[in-house]
């Protein structure tokens, strides 16, 4: 009789054996799990090849399919997508459902249903957690906006869709290429401050970089700081304020050549001259202790007036509206000129797009998806976009008649200003994640004092060079 | 016969919690295994196999040995600093008021100070997170801040100064953690039958000597326990570095930490691929510290 607690080396094995045995139905089980297997191969219909047809229907959606849609639920929350496009679909197609998810976990929530072939028909694919478009795109699993920006728009067939949009829009929606995404959404992006502090002080705009030094002396004086950007959460505020201003010293280019990883491009003379002036703005005219704060921290003290510029997009009124007191009001500040002869002129403006949307290919209704985009981007619904938002989208004059709050109304009146002098989003930052963070990552230690702006050139320099080295990451371009 | 019932009754009561612990822990960590071997970018339906190409390049990263340096340091600092705190405190808690009547009896007001040094426990990390942001908050709206700065001191960047972040951060992780071993060794401490103590305090021992020569070699393996679990977590650290430090894991890379690079990895670069490379290096790092540390602390138990 053996001791119950005893075992021999053949009762381990078999012990062994039984796990195995257990194993087995569960390993097996969830190999597909994963990967997702070699479910690749098989792939849903194409949109429909009877486009333009029926300025109605040009799609030829079915409408006895269900929809699918799912909205990421940031700033802008999805009673946008509830209220106004869904109820636009349902009214075309007459007893349709549309399965409705709003989240803030696109990639947690959807990435296993891209693997599993089980995808949803439109993907609002924004926040922290969105996909890499790009490598969906090569799975097969996004569908060419080619035959949605030629159909004829909703509100006006004689139009395409392509013509009712800001062109900006388009380019920025390319991967390879090819029309993949939906960036539906115009931000502003420059310096916001508060209009009503500059009245009360009697203060004007500083157009060049010495009157942009000598305000921040004056403010000095009351104890305002002249600018500042949030260290902790949101450093890359100041990254791109640092690359628009460079392409206003040394137009787009600048920019594109950075984008494109041309060789050293971060080391041109113009975004030099821009790092060297933010540089010595942020370390004599700001305090170091903002390297530490969020940017929900450092946009109260901006509404405490603490500081006069902070750089980020136009989304920041509606973010800051709960907290923003009756003194304070914003208003958009184009970035002074530093050179004597920046390409740009005074007023250039940072116009970019953005909520990027896309229509799958191996849903159950891609043509439903592409009608649903087609909706979006028709008068009505980028009306109720701009109602449910208060923020623009790239439909030209989807702003009409909506009353649009102050800080809203400056930068539509800067753009317009600046007519073609617009300045161009800097896409490194989607194809590239990591040389973007590593970018902002390094400009910290530079504001911080503990780097040399050759130095910080340098070393963002070689990380590109790295990143274009790199095969196993695949390389985007763009001319414009 | 007999044993086929003896079998057949112990598979009964383990075939669920084996076949779901299979499922959801061992067959995650095969696969992992099984990743690390391609360039998966977490989209493609067939990651391309590329051999031990992920921890070649593990091993010339920078970031990766970098990440490595912060958990050595805190698997140096943080359990030695943990386990010190939590001795002193429940001996003091449990057994320093000295003999009083029958028994030991903790020092005054010990009841109360128990509740105090439980309560961060309680906290999800999170919110301690938040709460130790607001503490160490740089400008003078900052708990610790403001008070030095009210004092005419410079504002001290306790999270944005490379050479004090791991320590700041180091600091929460021994604030947190203490409360939960002070409770384990009071339970340790409590099953140390009485007589010990007063026999050696009759001898003319104090509580020094209390402390050193009964305490401490009775609660051994209870330390022991408690030093594998603090090791461990220092191999974690993910939620706290991801909500308290600059930008998760920053500045300069003075608190990276491989949970937080694996996420990083794998979610916004889109290299699952390397990123479970990383996770497998964790894996190896983790179970060679907790058996090395049953290794070597290894010794005869002693009977009570």
């Amino acid at each position: 009789m053996s001791h119950p607690g005893e075992i021999t080396r053949r009762q381990l094995l078999r012990r062994i054996g039984l796990t195995a045995f257990v194993a087995g139905p569960g390993v097996g089980l969830l190999s597909a799990c994963a990967t997702g297997g070699t479910t690749a191969a098989p792939s849903a219909s194409a949109p429909a090849s009877s486009a333009g047809t029926d300025p109605k229907n040009p799609f030829g959606v079915d409408a006895k399919k269900g929809l699918e849609v799912v909205i990421f639920t940031g700033g802008f929350k999805d009673d946008y997508a509830k209220l106004v496009h869904e109820a636009m679909y349902t009214k075309s197609f007459a007893g349709v459902s549309i399965k409705h998810t709003g989240t803030q976990n696109v990639g947690t929530m959807l990435r296993p249903r891209f693997l599993a072939g089980d995808a949803p028909d439109v993907v609002n694919n924004s926040g922290p957690e969105a996909m890499d478009v790009a490598a969906l795109a090569a799975e097969g699993h996004v569908a060419d906006l080619g035959p949605l920006w030629d159909a004829p728009a909703l509100d006006d067939p004689g139009k395409k869709v392509r013509d009712t949009v800001t062109p900006a829009a388009i380019e920025e929606g390319k991967l390879n290429g090819k029309d993949m995404t939906l960036n539906y959404v115009v931000s502003h992006r420059g310096l916001w401050y508060n209009s009503k502090l500059f009245e009360k002080e009697g203060w004007t705009l500083p157009q060049t970089l010495d009157e942009f030094k000598a305000l921040g002396d004056k403010a000095k004086a009351k104890g305002i700081h002249l600018f500042a950007y949030p260290g902790q959460k949101g450093p890359y505020y100041m990254l791109w304020n640092m690359l628009y201003q460079a392409a206003k010293i040394g137009g787009n280019q600048a920019i594109i050549d950075i984008d494109n990883l041309v060789d050293n491009a971060w080391k041109s003379e113009a975004f030099k001259a821009s790092v060297t002036a933010w540089h010595e703005i942020f370390t004599k005219y700001s305090d170091k202790s903002y390297l530490g704060l969020d940017h929900t921290q450092t946009q109260i003290k901006h509404l405490q007036d603490k500081f006069l510029f902070y750089p980020t997009g136009s989304w920041l009124e509606g973010e800051m509206a709960k907290d923003k007191p009756d003194t304070f009001e914003y208003a958009l500040a184009p970035f002074p000129t530093v050179t004597a002869n920046d390409t740009m002129p005074y007023g250039a403006i940072q116009v970019g797009t953005g909520e990027v949307f896309f229509a799958t290919a191996k849903g159950k209704n891609p043509q439903g998806a592409l009608e649903y985009l087609r909706i979006m981007l028709s008068k009505e619904g980028a009306k109720g976009f701009v109602e449910q938002t208060k923020s623009l989208t790239i439909v030209n004059g989807s702003a009409e008649g909506v009353d649009l709050p102050p800080g809203l109304a400056s930068a539509n009146k800067v753009q317009t200003a600046a007519g073609q002098s617009l300045i161009t989003s800097a896409r490194f930052e989607g194809w590239y994640k990591e040389l973007f963070d590593y970018a902002w990552a390094q400009q910290n230690i530079l504001m911080g004092g503990r780097m040399t702006v050759d130095e910080f050139l340098d070393k963002v320099q070689k990380k590109a060079d790295d990143i274009k080295a790199d095969s196993s990451i695949a390389k985007q371009t763009r001319n414009a | 016969m007999e044993r086929l019932r003896k079998y057949g009754f112990v598979l009964g009561f383990l075939a669920v919690p084996v076949t779901l612990y299979v499922v959801f822990v061992i067959s995650p960590y095969i696969q992992a295994f099984q990743l690390s071997l391609t360039s998966w970018n977490g989209y493609q339906a067939n990651p391309a196999f590329v051999g031990f190409e992920n921890f070649t390049r593990l091993f010339n990263d920078e970031v990766f040995w970098n990440a490595l340096r912060t958990h050595g340091i805190v698997l140096l600092v943080m359990p030695l600093v943990v386990l010190a705190l939590a001795l002193v405190f429940a001996f003091l808690l449990n057994l320093g008021g000295g003999s009083r009547g029958a028994g030991m009896r903790g020092v005054w007001g010990s009841t109360f100070y128990k509740v105090v040094f439980f309560a961060p426990q309680v906290l999800a990390v999170a919110i301690v997170g938040v709460l130790w942001k607001a503490i160490y908050r740089p400008d003078e709206s900052g708990v610790i801040n403001g008070a030095v700065m009210k004092l005419g001191g410079e504002p001290i960047g306790w999270m944005s100064d490379p050479n004090l972040a791991l320590w700041s951060l180091i600091a929460v992780m021994v604030w947190q953690a203490v409360g939960f071993y002070v409770v384990l060794f009071s339970a340790g401490m409590s099953a140390i039958p009485k007589d010990y103590f007063e026999a050696a305090a009759l001898d003319g021992a104090g509580r020094f000597t209390l402390f050193f020569r009964i305490t401490l070699p009775l609660l051994r393996d209870t330390i022991q326990v408690g030093w594998v679990y603090l090791g461990i977590a220092a191999f974690d650290c993910f939620a706290l570095v991801q909500v308290l430090t600059l930008d998760a894991g920053g500045p300069d890379g003075a608190t990276t930490v491989l949970p937080v690079e694996i996420f990083k990895t794998a979610f916004s670069y889109s290299k699952v691929g390397y990123a479970s490379a990383m996770g497998v290096a964790l894996f190896f790092l983790t179970i060679t510290f907790a058996v090395l540390t049953l290794r070597v602390t290894r010794r005869e138990k002693i009977e009570m």
